[in-house]
Formats: C-alpha cells, structure tokens, sequence
C-alpha cells in the first residue's frame, strides 16, 4: 500500500487530520482567489500571499452532472460504472465562492443556502498504487 | 467613415456530412460575394475565424491568391463579433474601402470538451469533472432563478419558440417544432437544463461583405447599416464559466458593458429596437441575456415570455430563426448567422419568419467563454 497523495499539489492542506482549503489573498487589496494565484484578479498586483480558506461554506448555486464527461476526465470510472455527481460553488468564510464537485446528486438532496462541508475523496490510483486524492464539498448536516 | 453590409451568405448550418468546415466556409463566402454582386479579387481585406476546422486564411487556397490582407480571429464563441468588429474598424479608420467577414466550423457530435491549458488551468480542472461548459450554464441560471424568481415554465417556453421559429426557418437545423410536454420531459443534462433547452455544436459557415457606406449602393439596393460593433471581456466579478472561483461581489457581466457602450455609441436605446439576436447557447442565457442587454428588467422575463412579447409578432422578436437552439453553434459562424438573420429582417427578406413591425434597427449579441460579449446594432 502506497500513501494517498493529492491529485494535484496545493489546493488542500495535506496531509492532516482536517483538510481545508487553501488560496491566496492580495496583501495589497485584500482580495482572495482558490486556486492560489501569483498576481491578483482584481488590482493586478503581485503582492501575494497563502491564505487558508477554511472547510465549511454555503451552497450558492449548484447543478448535476449527469453524463459521464469526455477527456481530459479521468477518473476510474468508466461509462458503465460513471455514478452522476453534483457541481456547485461554496460560500467560503471570507465571501470567494469555491467551485467543486458535490458528494449530493439528485435535485432533492441540494438547496441554495445549506451548509456544506469540505472532504477528501480519491479520483483514481496512479501506476506506483497511490491513490490521487481531490476535493469536494458535501452537506454539513445530516439529511432526513 | 460609415460602415455597411452588402452581402449575406451562409451555408445552412447542421450536418454537412461531404463537405469539410473550410469548404462551408468558401461556400457561404461565395453566396455573400454573389450577394453583393463582388468578387473575391475585389476584397480588400478579410477577417475569419474557426475553432475546429483550421486556419481561416486557408479559404485563400479556395477563393482565389489575391495577395488580401488576411487575419485570423479566435475568441470562442464571440468569434464572429470579434472579426465584425474588426472589419468595422477597418472600414471606420478610412485604411479599407471594402472586405469580407467569414467565419466556419465543422465540431465532432456530443458537448465539447477543452483543454485546460488552453484556459490557464491546471489538469486537476479537468480531470475532476469540472470542465463542462453545460456545468456552468447550469449553475448560472439555477442561481439566477432563485434571485429573480424565473420558473421552469419561462425555460420551457424559451426552447419552444426556438423550435416554431426554427420550422419557419428553411437554413435551420432543427426545423420541427416541439411541444410543450416534449421539451418539459427530455432527459436532463444539466439541473435545471435538459436536453431540448441546449444547442448542440454543429456544423456551417457564414460570411458577411462590408464596405464603405458612400459606395455601398454601387452593390445592393438595400445596404444595411451597422451603426456599432463593440466587444468586451469580463470584469473582476463577473459569474463566468471555466471558474475554480468567483469573488464575493458579482459584477456586470460583460454583456451588460458592451450593450451599454453599443446603444450609447449609436446615440438610442433598448426601446429603438425591432427586431434582436440573443446569444442562446442554453435557453437561460436567452432569459439572462433579455435583461443583461437592456431589454428588460431582471425577473420581468417571466411576464414577456408569457405574454408573447419575443414572439415573430409580439413587439421584440427574439432569435427569429430560432437563434442557437434551432441551428446549433459551429462556433465560427455562429455570431455571423446572428448578423445574417438581423439583416435579412431588415430587408424584409424574411419569408415565413419575417417580423410584422417593419423592423428598422436591429441588434445581435453573441457571448463567448471565458466572458466576452460582442454587440452590434444594425439600421436600414
């Protein structure tokens, strides 16, 4: 058994117990931006610094994918075994709005508003047996 | 110096299973040419553009090596804006006295599916599943229901005017007009967008002949005008697709800005038009688009799709071929059909189709990703 490793390095703190989220934040305007940038979307400045966005948010919008996609997906699913998935933006702590799959993904399960938590979840295993892990958001609350 | 359009020429848009996209192209630019009663040695200048089917300047290889200054235009969907608008400039600087505009495409079936190198993200983008353009029309207009109260009856009704207007419509892909209950339950591809509220891409070509507005009667009886062509890019803020994030506060977006300078370059208002193109890509960007343009407020769509108010014959016809949903998006082409459609409304060419208001302005406006806008207005 190979350690899980992320998919792509930066985007979540790892490892660590809690995972949260991490982007940048303009020390010059203050504004946020996921994933981390090295200059700022909305003054153009280049004083950048990590910022940790937290694990939790609201739900501001969402929708389901429901056809498994083309490349570059790829995960390991196939067309037989694609399980449809929710896609959303997440209201962070400090207002930037975080796209991300989302665990819900049937209409009924999925409202404008709920709150919403942060987990890790694997897209597929490398050739060493390591599996790449991404992130994605889930409701905060049980739901009856 | 003024700008006018002297010929219209497209190859009908949908499948054209013996032709390669370029060949659609250099049709529909010999239609234009033969519209205006030119030739291709005549141009001076051409602006084209395909995102599937190669370099536009290749149509030289068809048309004729006439030595013409030939460049070549890329900006996803709002292509077709972006080479009118430079075409535009053109004639507007005094360097050209006349050229052409072409656009073409030839797109595999199915949702498209970019890179996201090509869009300045990393592969994890992608290969998570968050690289859908339908995702984003989704989530657009899911949002945008639940702050301007919209029911799923305004989409419904979107999609079923595309498809009477496109049965009215001979170039149109999709010429069979749907009922009510087949659109409300087709398979649903993006909540709350099923399939019959999509356009798929396509395949077709386009072309437009501009020239000077003081020779343009030397070649048409009835040149149309075109008063602005403006194009704009998003703003920090605006709700665009190809995300991984969005600022808290949310913007204008970039239709909103290039509608705004378009009427006030023109010197008149949403009001002074008759007849209008919408980019409806999905039938909740035609709703969007309503207000974002400055046709209406937002929210207020549900009562002007009630009321008919976009119909052939209410008082704003809408995507009187049937827009995007009808004909489809071979990307190219696609803001030229917008062109194409306007003016042949305002030359009263426009059949069983043809608008009731003797429509004397017109206006088009086509979007592309990642948040580019390009509007024009059209007078007879």
């Amino acid at each position: 058994m190979v350690a899980a490793k992320p998919l792509h390095e930066g985007l979540f703190s790892w490892p660590t117990e809690i995972p949260n989220l991490i982007g940048s934040q303009c020390l010059d305007c203050g504004e946020y931006a996921f994933p981390k940038q090295n200059s700022c979307r909305a003054c153009s400045g280049q004083n950048m610094t990590s910022a940790d966005l937290g694990n939790a948010g609201n739900l501001w919008t969402w929708t389901v994918q429901s056809f498994m996609p083309k490349t570059p997906y790829h995960t390991h699913e196939t067309q037989e075994t694609f399980t449809p998935y929710g896609v959303g933006y997440i209201e962070m702590a400090c207002g930037l709005k975080v796209e991300s799959r989302l665990r819900e993904n049937s209409p009924e399960l999925l409202k404008i508003g709920m709150p919403m938590k942060l987990e890790i979840i694997t897209v597929r295993t490398d050739d060493e047996g390591s599996d790449l892990l991404t992130f994605q958001f889930c409701a905060a609350e049980e739901q009856s | 110096m003024d700008v006018a359009i002297i010929g219209l020429g497209m190859h009908p848009f949908g499948r054209s299973p013996s032709m390669s996209g370029l060949e659609q192209g250099a049709a529909a630019a010999r239609a234009a040419l033969k519209d205006a009663g030119t030739d291709f040695k005549r141009m001076e200048f051409a602006f084209g553009g395909s995102q599937d089917s190669g370099n536009a300047d290749s149509l030289v290889n068809l048309l004729g090596l006439t030595g013409l200054q030939f460049t070549n235009v890329a900006n996803g969907c709002a292509t077709g804006g972006s080479s009118l608008n430079a075409a535009y400039s053109a004639i507007k600087s005094g360097q050209y006295d006349i050229g052409l505009v072409v656009g073409f495409d030839k797109h595999d079936r199915g949702a498209f599916n970019p890179k996201p190198s090509d869009w300045g993200l990393d592969d994890w983008y992608g290969e998570t599943g968050l690289m859908l353009t339908t995702q984003y029309f989704g989530m657009k207009i899911q949002r945008y229901m639940y702050d301007h109260n919209i029911s799923k009856s305004t989409l419904i009704r979107v999609a079923e005017k595309a498809f009477r207007n496109g049965s009215l419509t001979p170039t149109a892909w999709r010429q069979t007009a749907l009922s009510w209950e087949e659109i409300e339950n087709a398979p649903m591809v993006s909540e709350p967008l099923n399939k019959y509220m999509f356009c798929s891409p396509a395949e077709g070509g386009c072309a437009l002949v501009v020239c000077r507005a003081d020779i343009a009667h030397k070649f048409h009886t009835q040149p149309i005008y075109l008063k602005t062509a403006v194009v704009r890019s998003r703003n920090y803020g605006s709700f665009e697709v190809f995300s991984p994030s969005q600022p808290p506060k949310v913007a204008d977006s970039p239709t909103v800005t290039a509608s705004q300078t378009a009427f006030e370059l023109a010197g008149i208002g949403p009001e002074d038009i008759d007849v209008a193109q919408l980019q409806d890509t999905e039938v909740g960007a035609e709703i969007m688009h309503m207000a974002e343009n400055g046709f209406c407020e937002h929210g207020e769509q549900e009562k002007w799709l009630a009321d008919g108010v976009t119909e052939i014959t209410g008082r704003l016809p809408v995507n009187t071929d049937g827009g995007c949903l009808a004909n489809g998006e071979p990307v190219g082409a696609s803001g030229l059909r917008q062109v194409h459609e306007v003016c042949t409304q305002l030359r009263g060419d426009g059949g069983a189709r043809q608008v009731a208001n003797d429509p004397k302005v017109g206006y088009t406006h086509v979007y592309g990703a990642p948040g580019i806008s390009g509007v024009n207005i059209l007078a007879r």
